[in-house]
């Protein structure tokens, strides 16, 4: 599936998106493995209540499934307007 | 129902003209707009920057502007969000709305800036004397869902 990162999740992880293979079956899954691959990634995931996700571009919680999921999407709380 | 997410400017004025052109059935148009401050708080800003996530953005605008429509009688709504870096000073939202009479437009334009604040994926970066710093999401935004 296709992750995506906004904001400064994006500048602490350093890429804008990348594909990932995975198996896990919840966002929290997803999380745990890509905090396990280096420490950026365990820098950028070490607070979640700071981090809001959204699959296929509907805003979800972290025990959110991920079974035929093509996008998630990794920001800080969003501030438009 | 229109919502556009665009770099460039918009001028308010055509806006309205637009909306309004070859109809006389509107009584009352709200128009919001959002600028860029030159100041948070004690620190200037030169530039801020909009970042968005594309697909998603829109999405979020029609779902919040189909809301609108769907509590007030609407005439018209029109719904436009820059992103990119944006000098103080700058156009960075405009919402528009009509209705016959002018409480439902009051009403419906507050509720759209309301949800667009922290329901459509956008994030604001301040550049000012000392760099770059992401603007964080306010309790008091969260706070005015509960009203509506």
């Amino acid at each position: 599936m296709q992750v995506l990162y906004f904001a400064w999740l994006r500048e602490r992880i350093g890429i804008p998106k990348e594909q990932v293979e995975t198996s896990a079956a919840t966002v929290a899954d997803l999380v745990a493995e890509l905090r396990l691959r280096e420490e950026r990634y365990a820098l950028a995931f070490s607070d979640m209540a700071a981090v809001k996700v959204a699959v296929d571009q509907e805003i979800v919680d972290l025990n959110a499934p991920l079974a035929g999921v093509r996008e998630v999407a990794f920001f800080p709380p969003m501030t438009g307007g | 129902m229109v919502v556009r997410v665009q770099a460039k400017d918009f001028d308010l004025g055509k806006e309205i003209s637009a909306l309004t052109a070859g109809r006389s059935d509107i009584g009352a148009i709200i128009s919001f707009s959002g600028l860029v401050r030159d100041m948070a708080g004690d620190q200037p800003v030169f530039v801020m920057e909009l970042e968005h996530y594309p697909g998603m953005t829109e999405k979020a605008l029609e779902k919040i502007e189909a809301e609108a429509n769907a509590r007030w009688e609407l005439q018209a709504s029109l719904i436009i969000h820059r992103y990119g870096p944006l000098p103080a000073g700058a156009n960075i939202v405009l919402v528009v709305t009509a209705s016959p009479h002018r409480q439902a437009a009051f009403e419906s334009a507050e509720f759209i800036m309301d949800f667009l604040k922290s329901r459509a994926p956008f994030w604001k970066k301040e550049t000012g004397e000392t760099g770059g710093k992401w603007v964080d999401a306010r309790d008091t935004d969260e706070d005015a869902l509960n009203k509506w």
